[in-house]
């Protein structure tokens, strides 16, 4: 027997399944926490990650921060943080432009959370790094470079 | 294999509460080779919910760009003191861990 084949009919009803799910509502785009967003990860430039979001091309907003210091000395933890004072926040992402997959990390913020979250990431080189929120369904987007003196890879 | 349990501080100040969680982990990208050569398999959390008592306060999801034990803050609105915070990941290999605190 043909495996190949089995497994192609596998993985086509599988994904076929789950877009009919989504259609019909039971399964929200993006309430779907369970499911770790592959192809945003996965993403190598940032028009990619943005795609694989759904966040298409957002807009700069001033209401959208994002903190870190101007250089940082180690690429290998660098602090990053994102706020925003726009109303109703339901995501909020970190993306560095010039690491290999663009995408650091995303936060789904259920109502009450504040779009206020601080982490560390780690940054190849020098490189903008920019904070996605989602608002109202909308995309907000903020810059911000950070100067890395020594990078995270043991450049 | 055993991991290592998480640091996790919850205060509370008029009415909103803070969540600062430190987790034990490598973060290893995938991308790094060791003294032979060999690409060293990434290995990361990919997955990290928080929950206030049993209410979803944060889902996040990670990618190997994040440091390695990652340090997360973030604070939500509500929260008392001694209310339970639990927070939980999952990894790359199918390793998770729960930790819990009580808000301070």
């Amino acid at each position: 027997m043909n495996k190949q084949r089995r497994n192609v009919l596998k993985t086509c009803s599988g994904a076929a399944l789950m877009s009919l799910l989504a259609a019909a509502g039971i399964i929200a785009p993006g309430m779907a926490l369970a499911e770790w967003n592959k192809a945003a990860f996965d993403a190598k430039s940032m028009a990619d990650t943005l795609k694989a979001l759904g966040a298409g091309a957002p807009a700069d907003s001033k209401d959208v921060q994002v903190t870190g210091p101007d250089i940082a000395e180690n690429g290998a933890v660098v602090p990053v943080g994102v706020s925003s004072t726009l109303p109703n926040v339901t995501m909020v992402a970190i993306l560095i432009e010039k690491n290999p997959n663009a995408l650091a990390a995303s936060f789904t913020l259920p109502e009450g959370t504040e779009a206020n979250v601080q982490t560390r990431v780690k940054m190849g080189q020098t490189s903008n790094v920019y904070a996605l929120v989602k608002a109202d369904g909308k995309f907000f987007m903020a810059t911000k470079e950070i100067k890395v003196t020594l990078g995270g890879c043991g450049g | 294999m055993a991991t290592n349990p998480m640091k996790i501080r919850a205060t509370n100040k008029d009415g909103v509460t803070e969540v600062k969680v430190l987790v034990s982990h490598e973060m290893e990208t995938g991308q790094r080779k060791d003294a032979s050569g060999a690409t060293v398999p990434a290995w990361f959390i990919t997955e990290l919910t928080a929950k206030h008592n049993d209410r979803l306060v944060l889902a996040s999801e990670l990618g190997t760009a994040v440091s390695k034990n990652p340090y997360l803050a973030f604070r939500f609105k509500g929260g008392a003191k001694g209310d339970k915070i639990t927070v939980s990941w999952k990894d790359n290999k199918g390793e998770s861990r729960t930790d819990e605190a009580a808000i301070a």
